[in-house]
């Protein structure tokens, strides 16, 4: 008898209003996920909500809901001041921390506070996760790029009481920058960015000269232009014992692709995702190919 | 403040030792190292070889294992890390942190480097390492400015190595995965960004164009020298502008800045290019000897000589190079 994974609602990779992310929180408040992840995992000059505000809106909503509130971290930490504002978060008292760098690892782990690490961990095999669960991991998102062969060894020898967690839908995050991209595309410099990335609440499309889109540029974060979807997968993700369905937010329909991944959880009807991919499929990386293909194995 | 020289196989070892290296970095003839091409690399006899040649004249010699293993490849990863001790190297470069860990159990005598390929950027991950496997010297991801590599090195007990010339990665390295979105092969996994293999050019009526999986990356006039299709040096269309929009195909040099390289309290330069030539390794370690000496004896006086800059021109194939990310307006 297979446990029913959890459903999660990862962290909006995007540069969304103070409004619209409120807005999001409260529906997102009766979607049918069990974790929520909060944050500003990108870029440290977007501040529609400050760590405080983000600290504010956990403690709503773990009021106004029995689910599990998260927060989660910078992943690429440069300055002093992105240092601090990591402390501060890893001092909540109060919330589980997912840690988007090693430096969040450290302070968390001295501390002695249990923590989970999110995609941009590179965690690729057992002797990794072994070390880090004697440092305090309780639970750790599988690398953006590793396949289900891959998850399956690692599932094996997992060490006791640490959980898993697959990013099964959303735009993927590709890669990360001291540069950023969106103000690149405006001909501006990080530093005079005008923040310009509010402009595009699912990343700006870049496409090859045969118009073909292929990535979406988020700022400093590029993400696939391509929308990962796992949801065919359940039956295998059931199987290899992943706790948890990673569901990253996009800004419209993502209330419909929470339900879809609900539905298909207790083995009910669901319908097709498609109209929600603007861009298309893709799971290659599951299946240990390309990322950017979507393979169709047959059931 | 050390110079550290690219060795991608047997004559580039000895011309960078002949040339002025203070230390040479290599890598074993498979997946376990991020420069896995084909061609290039050591195998254990040409590594002991290399070894005897460079620590005869007193120059130290490091082993990249700066890929990260997957369950099934575990075992090709431990017998590199066993080699790297039965060859007595001066340090082991690594990024995985389940190799770190069997590393510093197996080889406790054994210094350990972390690799840029661990993606630390911040002393708070430094300390991580340090803490863990007791790393002796971390090398920093090419996403620092001057400022920033200053407050890292101010706050850790790591020596601090960094990238003073060279191929310049854009993304912040260890974590970037556009080669295996479009190849299914990334640096973490293969050792190889843009692996050859995938690589295509095609003459058209519309000109040459280069290909990445299948990928148009670029599409190169008359007059253009077409470059390797690696994504982030492509051009591509973002609304309504065609352009480099990720970077331009440009390489990092840092000759003017060495003064103040110096400065913010690194041990060491690091050349990027086990891929290149024995003639280019040689050309780059003497301009950079060169260059580094002078500004040891006097860094107030120091300015990059015209003819250091004409002589790294000449084997860099004339293509432009930049401060790259140690100069803010550059980010």
């Amino acid at each position: 008898m297979t446990m029913t994974p959890k459903l999660s609602l990862g962290p909006v990779l995007f540069f969304w209003s103070r409004e619209t992310l409120f807005d999001f929180y409260d529906q997102a408040a009766e979607m049918p996920v069990d974790i929520i992840y909060l944050g500003e995992t990108v870029c440290s000059k977007r501040r529609s909500l400050g760590s405080n505000d983000w600290i504010e809106l956990a403690s709503r909503l773990s009021e106004q809901s029995d689910k599990e509130i998260v927060l989660s971290t910078l992943a690429l930490i440069e300055a002093e001041s992105e240092l601090k504002t990591l402390r501060r978060l890893c001092d909540n008292g109060r919330f589980t921390i997912e840690a988007n760098d090693i430096g969040a690892v450290q302070i968390l782990s001295k501390k002695g506070i249990p923590f989970v690490t999110g995609p941009s961990i590179n965690i690729y095999n057992s002797a990794s996760l072994d070390l880090l669960a004697s440092k305090g991991l309780k639970r750790w998102v599988l690398p953006i790029e590793l396949s289900k062969q891959t998850l399956g060894q690692i599932q094996k020898h997992r060490p006791e009481g640490v959980e898993t967690e697959v990013f099964c839908y959303g735009r993927m995050p590709l890669t990360l920058s001291a540069r950023c991209f969106t103000a690149r595309s405006h001909n501006l410099p990080k530093d005079d960015c005008q923040y310009k990335c509010i402009d595009y609440p699912d990343g700006r499309i870049l496409s090859t000269q045969e118009q073909q889109p292929f990535l979406a540029l988020n700022g400093i974060q590029t993400v696939s232009a391509k929308t990962c979807n796992l949801l065919q997968e359940i039956p295998l993700l059931k199987e290899l014992r992943v706790d948890i369905l990673r569901i990253s937010p996009q800004s419209l329909n993502t209330g419909k692709i929470v339900d879809a991944f609900h539905r298909a959880l207790h083995n009910e009807e669901t319908s097709d995702l498609g109209q929600y991919m603007p861009l298309g499929a893709c799971n290659g990386y599951w299946h240990g190919i390309d990322g950017q293909t979507e393979f169709n194995s047959p059931h | 403040m050390e110079l550290v020289c690219p060795a991608g196989n047997l004559p580039s070892l000895k011309s960078a030792v002949d040339n002025g290296a203070d230390a040479v970095y290599f890598g074993l003839r498979n997946d376990t190292n991020a420069r896995h091409f084909p061609g290039l690399n050591f195998n254990e006899k040409r590594a002991r070889e290399g070894i005897n040649y460079a620590k005869s004249r007193g120059k130290r010699v490091f082993m990249a294992i700066n890929t990260y293993p997957r369950p099934e490849g575990w075992e090709r990863w431990r017998q590199a890390v066993d080699s790297a001790a039965s060859l007595s190297v001066d340090a082991l470069i690594c990024a995985d942190i389940g190799v770190l860990d069997y590393a510093s159990r197996a080889w406790p005598d054994l210094n350990l480097h972390l690799s840029v390929q661990a993606s630390s950027t911040n002393y708070e991950a430094l300390a991580f390492y340090h803490d863990a496997f007791g790393i002796k010297r971390a090398v920093l991801p090419r996403v620092l400015s001057l400022s920033q590599v200053e407050q890292v090195v101010a706050n850790t007990p790591v020596e601090i190595e960094v990238f003073g010339f060279g191929s310049l990665c854009v993304m912040v390295e260890g974590r970037c995965i556009l080669s295996s979105y479009v190849t299914g092969e990334s640096p973490n996994t293969h050792g190889a960004c843009s692996p050859a293999q995938f690589v295509e050019y095609r003459e058209t009526p519309s000109g040459l164009e280069s290909r990445l999986g299948g990928l148009l990356t670029d599409r190169y006039g008359k007059d253009e020298t077409a470059g390797y299709p690696t994504i982030c040096k492509g051009r591509f269309a973002v609304g309504d502008n065609t352009f480099y929009a990720i970077e331009e195909p440009t390489s990092l040099n840092t000759l003017a800045l060495l003064p103040q390289l110096h400065r913010t309290g690194i041990k060491a330069i690091k050349i990027e290019g086990r891929q290149r030539t024995p003639a280019y390794v040689g050309q780059v370690t003497k301009v950079w000897r060169e260059a580094i000496d002078c500004c040891l004896k006097n860094p107030q006086a120091f300015v990059a000589k015209s003819a250091w800059s004409d002589a790294l021109d000449q084997v860099s194939e004339g293509t432009s190079t930049t401060l790259g990310p140690y100069y803010r307006p550059w980010q």
